[in-house]
């Protein structure tokens, strides 16, 4: 039994995860194609899976569909040499945790494995206790980039980012929050901030949308603490104005979905 | 070309020969008309001398004189003119003649001369001055003979005179035939008829020429370029225009013909781009996924390695120049990918001097293998600008190896300047939305003035209609027609989309009085402008508030080897290189894009052997 099955066409990206899963502790196993990773996961549990995109036959979006179909709920973390907005966006549209553009560092890898077992067993504790509220979703109005933030968009056209409660309940407390500043320019897919946990880890979140930032949340700098209490509120990231709201919004998930 | 085959040709033989066909008509009949003319005053003659040799001789006849009637009809008759003068009597003999030798001859009532009256054995008495000529010829002589009988009729001297030789019964006493040549009259025919063919082929060959002249000035000429246009586009030049057009219709075809190869220009332009842009977007992808994965592998094992010789400063240094130059390709690879898929650009506040500096930099090596010396006249006090520092880095990095490669050959010298500058926004300020008020786009992106999408708009006179587009840049009127319109007709404006009216109904313009148009602009406002074809005015309240706007002009020039001024036009279209082998022809382009995408906006000077200027204004505000 191994904790993360890797699916990727490469040796050494399977050889190079394996080593990073090591130093946490976490067992490892690789397969080189989808077809042989369904095999596996029909004969033994994983808490998470990693995988790449592009790959011959069947690719990293079709394994997705595949483990919809099959309804085989393991977190997944998408990764691909050829990084673009548009696979990072499909990745979490489809149901991914998180999304890592190769070549990633020890770190990177690191930190996205840790939540994602994190919420690997959040996913469990949620399917044994019923009643008892793990996390908090987000507001009906909001939209979602995966599990990773969020948007409210205002009626003076502007945009709140934010981070949705599923990726703060996966990392541990936060330290301290690297923010850009106003004036510049966010890109969706992209990385939009980055924040410390006291276990050490750095977090890397993806930007739900494309924008100029107007505004951020100054208070986040002095209390990173923030966000954990209130992120739907005042645990708020950026106000932007967004370039392209039509076509971007078509890829976030709205959160009113996840309330039936 | 064959010459029979020419339109030229073919009018000229058409035009020729319904002219002569027309003038053949009225040559034949106005010689006709001549001759007959002609004839008549002759025959009037030959009447008048018939009737004084009948008077003169009446009183020789009266006494019976033949010696004096004989000398009468032979004075009378040695007129040149007159062929013969005959009496006959009654019987048909002839009594008296200018020729001796025919007197006492018996002349046969079937000849010519007497069957006028003599015809069907019934004789006739009177008969009509038409029918007492006859016209023949002579058997020894060639020229044509008028003959005018003239019947002697019974008077009363005659049966009382003395010799009793008639008696009263008798109606007619005998015939006077007098005879003409003709030959003068004939002649006076001949001339007549070789004048009018004379005239006739001269008038042909004058109509000839002149139609030739104008088939070869108005028609030869223009068709003539325009066939040499066409083969010069079949054969790929296209940048070959017709030049000055003239007036008429086929001028009018080869303005069309113009637009057409500017149109097939700018298709064909955009289709290269766009393969261009497809086939480096593939292979950046490949690229970067081949790059990538063994990066990763790479990075993984390096940072291990940093991670487990901890103890051995030495390594640790030389372990992090591996990380640090592996994370150093990722961004590279990064790069590249962005800039296959022209990426919006990541804006952050910067200080242009000091990219410019950075850029100076990545070329300080180049600039000191070709002795090129790099001056810098800075404004140290310019504000920051909100731009992508990458993108501007490799505008400049661009436009120094420019500079360097064209002014390398002798002590070179580049000259970059920075300062601030404000300028009203007419005539720099591009329009980069426009709509109805459905809220549909009017921008056409297929329709470029100056590089960027014009303004489409429906246009409406009378029953006609047709697709106008305006110039893009605001309070510049670089407009295209492209059709022809009635200027002094009403006209209508509509979105090409939904129809709906682009007219303001609210005001009218301030200049003319007549309507103006209203487009709306996202986020700005709306443009108006005058709808009248002859006025310019334009009003866009949202910019012109915001008062002159704020730029920061960089000027590149060097003193190198210039470009041409027929290049120099060509030179932000991609794929177009002077550097042959050496260059790309991407990198101006890239750089008018970029440029383009932080709404600013870059022109260039040059003059050959003097050098190259390239002027960058980029707006602070944007």
């Amino acid at each position: 039994m191994s904790d993360i099955l890797i699916v990727d066409d490469e040796q050494v990206i399977i050889d190079s995860i394996i080593k990073i899963s090591k130093l946490d502790g976490f067992t490892a196993v690789g397969v080189t194609n989808v077809q042989d990773a369904l095999k596996r996961l029909e004969a033994e549990k994983f808490l998470i899976i990693i995988s790449d995109i592009m790959m011959p036959d069947l690719d990293g979006f079709a394994f997705l569909q595949k483990l919809e179909e099959k309804r085989i709920k393991i977190p997944v973390i998408m990764t691909t040499g050829y990084s673009t907005v548009e696979n990072a966006v499909q990745s979490l549209y489809q149901g991914a945790i998180g999304f890592i553009p190769k070549p990633f560092t020890i770190d990177e890898m690191e930190s996205l494995i840790h939540r994602s077992i994190k919420f690997s067993q959040i996913s469990r504790l949620e399917a044994f206790s019923t009643n008892k509220i793990i996390y908090v979703p987000c507001p009906a109005k909001y939209l979602r980039l995966g599990y990773n933030s969020w948007i409210l968009a205002d009626d003076d056209g502007s945009v709140l980012i934010g981070l949705t409660d599923y990726l703060i309940k996966t990392t541990e407390n936060i330290t301290s929050i690297e923010l850009f500043h106003n004036e510049e320019e966010l890109l969706q897919g992209n990385v939009c901030v980055k924040f410390s946990t006291d276990d050490g880890l750095v977090h890397s979140i993806l930007s739900p949308l494309s924008g100029k930032i107007i505004q951020r949340n100054e208070r986040l700098i002095e209390d990173p603490s923030l966000i954990e209490k209130d992120p739907y509120f005042g645990g708020w990231l950026y106000r932007i104005i967004p370039n392209e709201f039509e076509y971007e919004t078509k890829h976030l998930i709205p959160c009113s979905s996840d309330r039936n | 070309m064959k010459i029979y085959r020419k339109i030229g040709t073919k009018l000229i033989l058409v035009i020729g020969i319904t002219t002569l066909i027309i003038l053949g008509i009225y040559a034949y009949l106005s010689i006709t008309y001549h001759s007959d003319v002609m004839l008549d005053e002759v025959e009037r003659h030959a009447l008048q001398l018939s009737e004084t040799v009948k008077s003169s001789t009446k009183y020789g006849m009266l006494l019976n004189q033949r010696d004096h009637i004989n000398e009468i009809i032979k004075t009378i008759g040695s007129d040149k003119q007159i062929h013969a003068i005959r009496i006959y009597n009654k019987t048909g003999e002839i009594a008296y003649s200018t020729d001796n030798a025919e007197v006492g001859i018996l002349v046969d009532k079937s000849q010519k001369s007497c069957s006028v009256c003599h015809n069907d054995n019934v004789t006739l008495e009177k008969i009509s001055v038409a029918d007492r000529k006859r016209v023949f010829n002579t058997n020894n002589n060639t020229s044509r003979v008028l003959g005018i009988i003239n019947p002697i009729y019974n008077e009363k001297s005659c049966y009382t005179s003395d010799c009793h030789v008639h008696s009263k019964e008798s109606k007619i006493l005998g015939v006077l035939d007098v005879t003409f040549y003709l030959d003068e009259i004939d002649n006076k025919i001949v001339d007549n008829e070789i004048r009018g063919i004379i005239f006739s082929i001269l008038s042909f060959i004058g109509i000839a020429f002149i139609i030739g002249i104008f088939v070869k000035r108005y028609v030869d000429k223009p068709v003539a370029e325009l066939v040499k246009a066409t083969e010069e586009i079949g054969q790929g030049n296209l940048d070959y225009k017709i030049a000055e057009p003239s007036k008429d219709e086929l001028g009018k075809l080869a303005i069309s013909f113009n637009k057409m190869t500017q149109g097939i220009k700018d298709v064909r332009m955009q289709l290269f781009q766009s393969e261009k842009m497809a086939s480096l977007g593939q292979l950046a992808a490949g690229v970067a996924h081949e790059i990538n994965n063994p990066l990763t592998g790479v990075l993984t094992y390096s940072s291990f390695l940093l991670k487990r010789t901890k103890d051995n400063p030495e390594m640790q240094e030389d372990l992090n120049v591996i990380v640090r130059e592996t994370l150093r390709s990722r961004e590279i690879v990064k790069g590249l990918l962005d800039f296959a898929r022209q990426s919006t650009p990541k804006k952050s506040l910067i200080s242009i001097n000091e990219i410019i500096e950075r850029a100076a930099t990545v070329v300080a090596n180049q600039l000191k293998i070709s002795g090129v010396v790099l001056e810098r006249k800075f404004d140290e006090n310019l504000p920051k600008l909100t731009a992508d520092a990458n993108q501007i880095q490799q505008v400049f990095i661009n436009l120094f190896v420019n500079g360097i490669d064209a002014s390398s050959k002798k002590g070179g010298k580049l000259i970059v300047e920075t300062k601030l500058t404000s300028l009203p926004p007419k005539g720099i300020v591009v329009i980069k939305s426009a709509m109805c008020d459905k809220n549909h786009s009017l921008l056409d992106p297929d329709f470029k003035i100056e590089g960027h999408p014009s303004i489409k708009m429906k246009i409406k006179s009378g029953d006609s209609s047709g697709i106008i587009h305006l110039d893009p840049v605001y309070g510049k009127q670089r407009h295209s027609f492209g059709l022809e319109i009635d200027k002094s007709k009403p006209i209508s404006l509509h979105c090409p989309e939904c129809e709906i009216s682009l007219i303001d109904k609210t005001g009218l313009c301030p200049k003319c009085g007549e309507p103006l148009y209203k487009i709306n602009v996202a986020n700005a406002g709306h443009l108006c402008g005058c709808a009248k074809f002859n006025d310019d005015y334009q009003k866009w309240e949202h910019i012109d508030l915001a008062g002159p706007q704020k730029f920061i002009e960089i000027k590149v020039s060097d003193n190198g080897s210039g470009i041409s001024s027929e290049h120099l036009s060509k030179i932000f279209e991609p794929f177009f290189s002077t550097k042959g082998q050496k260059g790309t022809g991407l990198g101006l382009s890239v750089i008018w894009g970029i440029v383009d995408n932080h709404n600013g906006t870059i022109t260039v000077e040059s003059e050959l052997d003097k050098g190259t200027a390239f002027t960058i204004r980029l707006p602070i505000n944007s």
